[in-house]
């Protein structure tokens, strides 16, 4: 499943702006941005890919049980990580490393989500709204739509101030929307006409089963069933991703309701370090979407507005300098200390878990130096 | 100053949701029906007529949404109280509740809480069709980071769901629906018990009978019958299933040296067995005889018919308490 007649770009693959009757609503977005903001999405995306090669690297070194690659992906989620408002609240599935770095999350938090230190990583409150990944294929969908639904019972939401009135924004992939908790999150949207985007990133693959399997028709198709407008976009197309992304956050905390952006992009890597894709998808595929990768294309973009080789060395060093600085500090992470089984299962004490803290602390205390039974 | 009326449990359920919506503005109701209808058990009536439909709030029919979009409401700073229409009807919800509900606090390591209630009628007694009889708490007893607690008194079912909307851990409330309609005291002066805690609620000598919700009404018959037999029966209210308030029963089994659990659920893997070992663990030297239980059997729920037969009654419970005391 690849691009359609549908598909909004902005930017085609060589890097020149797309002028269409589709593209002629959503240009006027990209016009308003500075030279600064143009510089900053190139830079996110290079920066991010870095780190996620490095933290391909430590995985591969023990550093990690883990890791989930996000190569490919970073058109779509720097462009929609940008349209979003600094009030927004965004939920993320488990791939959105870009985004979790646009909202101010440092990302060697990701690291110590996958290294096993912690379960969460960040306090969303203090990291830009951006809320944990959550593992449960789809089940964030639904805490996306009752957080947008408190937004529109607050009256945060419809009162015609963009730089007041929130919204929300939930990401998942192409196998999240076969979850029932998707289509449920799009009955509930709807139905209480949240101030909403549903950001799918189709990156054609759920681990080794292609979107095909999940959907026979385009899958911006489906919200219109649930009464929710969708759009397709090319999701390499970082201008595309943000000028769509800002345009429709814009119309649902206007108050217009719910809408649904299909995003088309590929997962160039594994699904997880745990992965070999190469027993289930060809090299051609690989390729075709090799030549639609959205960094050369804005590269392609940039310098021909005439952004100079100083700029694109100066961005490369960056993504060097923070991939070292997330490689020192991933070997200094500490392993957590035993009270955090225990000290977070409740707000307010459970005697169960007080008790067997206490037990904890009283056998591990008897315990002598080797670990042994004293 | 006491203010004592009487009223039937739903109606006490009602006047309790009514109390925590007057108290405070992020209380919300949400769940199938629960609006103009007033819930299929009434248990909402009048609700949405008097706080409108922004908080009592009738959701689409899908209950892993009303679990999933009441977590969002959470987080966004409400304390969502949602209805399970039946107990059998709770399982498209699971998921939502076990693995996002229960470990979000855990998750976000005490940044955030998640006070949201779930209420859930259960349990036999109204002859009603297949999935609408069940008591499935031990599954959810299981599942750490929630609270379970079941009021099996008008009085304690006013105080609990206001206790339990005002907990920052999100409670399971298991509303024994066989006795929404018997009518008792409720006393709106002041709560007779903190949320978590059990309650001997008929003393004795002999044995000690525990249960929770419905099965209280059972006991107590059984506990009357006993006593024109000249038998000393003690009566524990369980009220809390998790956490469980060991410090009564423990202290009732010391006096009494015998404990028979009953309870409407399947016994394998359940409440009862959980209660039994931490009985016999912490008052081995005081057991006369080891800790019985009597339970709905380990199958499915039997069509209504058979009812009777599957649910504990009294003479069933008299049964174990001869078995007991023959030891």
């Amino acid at each position: 499943m690849s691009y359609t007649e549908a598909t909004i770009q902005l930017l085609n693959p060589e890097g020149s702006l797309v002028t269409s009757d589709a593209s002629a609503e959503y240009l006027p977005y990209i016009d308003a941005l500075s030279d600064e903001q143009l510089r900053e999405f190139h830079r996110q995306m290079v920066v991010v890919r870095r780190f996620d090669e490095e933290a391909a690297n430590l995985q591969k070194q023990g550093q990690m049980g883990l890791w989930v690659p996000s190569i490919g992906q970073e058109g779509a989620q720097v462009g929609s990580g940008f349209a979003a408002r600094a009030q927004d609240h965004i939920f993320p599935a488990y791939r959105e490393h870009a985004v979790a770095r646009i909202r101010g999350v440092d990302v060697l938090d990701i690291v110590k989500l996958l290294r096993g230190t912690t379960h969460g990583g960040w306090n969303p409150a203090e990291h830009g709204n951006f809320h944990l990944y959550t593992l449960v294929i789809a089940a964030h969908t639904l805490h996306a739509t009752g957080y947008a639904m408190g937004i529109a019972l607050d009256g945060k939401s419809g009162t015609g101030n963009l730089d007041a009135d929130e919204a929300v924004i939930v990401y998942f992939g192409d196998g999240a929307t076969s979850q029932g908790d998707a289509s449920e999150s799009l009955v509930f949207a709807a139905s209480f006409q949240t101030p909403q985007v549903f950001l799918l990133q189709n990156n054609h693959w759920a681990i080794s089963v292609p979107v095909s399997t999940q959907s026979r028709t385009p899958l911006y198709l489906r919200p219109s069933g649930f009464g929710i407008p969708g759009v397709q976009i090319d999701g390499n197309d970082v201008l595309a991703s943000y000028a769509v992304t800002r345009k429709n956050l814009d119309d649902a905390r206007a108050g217009a309701g719910p809408r649904y952006i299909e995003a088309l992009t590929y997962r160039i890597g594994a699904h997880t370090s745990s992965d070999d894709p190469t027993k289930y998808r060809k090299d051609s595929e690989l390729d075709y979407w090799r030549q639609r990768d959205p960094i050369p294309r804005f590269e392609a973009f940039l310098r021909s507005r005439g952004e100079g080789d100083a700029f694109f060395e100066e961005v490369r060093v960056e993504a060097e300098d923070h991939a070292a600085d997330i490689r020192r500090r991933t070997f200094e992470i500490q392993d957590p200390g035993t009270s955090l089984i225990f000290d977070h299962v409740y707000s307010e004490p459970h005697p169960l878990v007080v008790e067997q803290k206490a037990w904890l602390a009283a056998y591990e205390s008897a315990l002598d130096e080797n670990g042994a039974q004293a | 100053m006491s203010d004592i009326q009487t009223l039937p449990l739903a109606k006490a359920i009602n006047a309790g949701l009514r109390q925590a919506m007057l108290d405070d503005p992020k209380v919300l109701l949400m769940g199938e029906d629960i609006g103009p209808l007033g819930g299929v058990f009434r248990v909402t009536e009048g609700l949405q007529a008097e706080f409108g439909a922004k908080r009592v709030i009738d959701t689409p029919l899908a209950e892993a949404g009303i679990i999933g979009s009441a977590i969002g409401l959470a987080m966004r700073g409400y304390r969502p109280v949602c209805e399970i229409q039946f107990d059998g009807f709770i399982f498209p919800g699971f998921n939502q509740i076990t693995t996002q509900l229960a470990k979000l606090t855990n998750r976000h390591e005490g940044q955030i809480q998640m006070p949201v209630v779930i209420r859930v009628p259960y349990g036999g007694h109204i002859g009603a069709v297949e999935h609408h009889q069940e008591s499935p708490e031990a599954l959810f007893a299981h599942t750490a980071g929630l609270r379970l607690v079941s009021p099996s008194t008008p009085n304690d079912a006013y105080w609990m769901i206001q206790e339990a909307i005002a907990s920052n851990d999100p409670v399971m409330f298991f509303e024994p629906k066989g006795r929404y309609w018997p009518k008792g005291p409720v006393d709106f002066s002041a709560s007779s018990a903190p949320l978590h805690s059990t309650r001997v609620v008929r003393e004795g000598t002999e044995v000690t009978l525990l249960g929770h919700g419905a099965m209280l009404s059972v006991l107590l018959e059984a506990a009357d019958i006993a006593a024109d037999e000249g038998t000393s029966i003690e009566v524990i209210d369980l009220r809390s299933i998790s956490p469980i308030d060991y410090g009564p029963i423990l202290a009732s089994v010391q006096k009494t040296g015998r404990l028979v659990v009953a309870q409407e659920a399947p016994g394998f893997v359940s409440v009862g067995s959980e209660i039994a070992a931490t009985v016999t663990e912490r008052a081995f030297y005081s057991l006369e005889a080891p800790v019985l239980r009597v339970t709905g059997f380990d199958t499915p729920f039997p069509p209504a018919k058979l009812e009777t037969i599957y649910l504990p009654d009294a003479d069933r419970v008299l049964e174990a308490v001869d078995r007991a005391l023959a030891y």
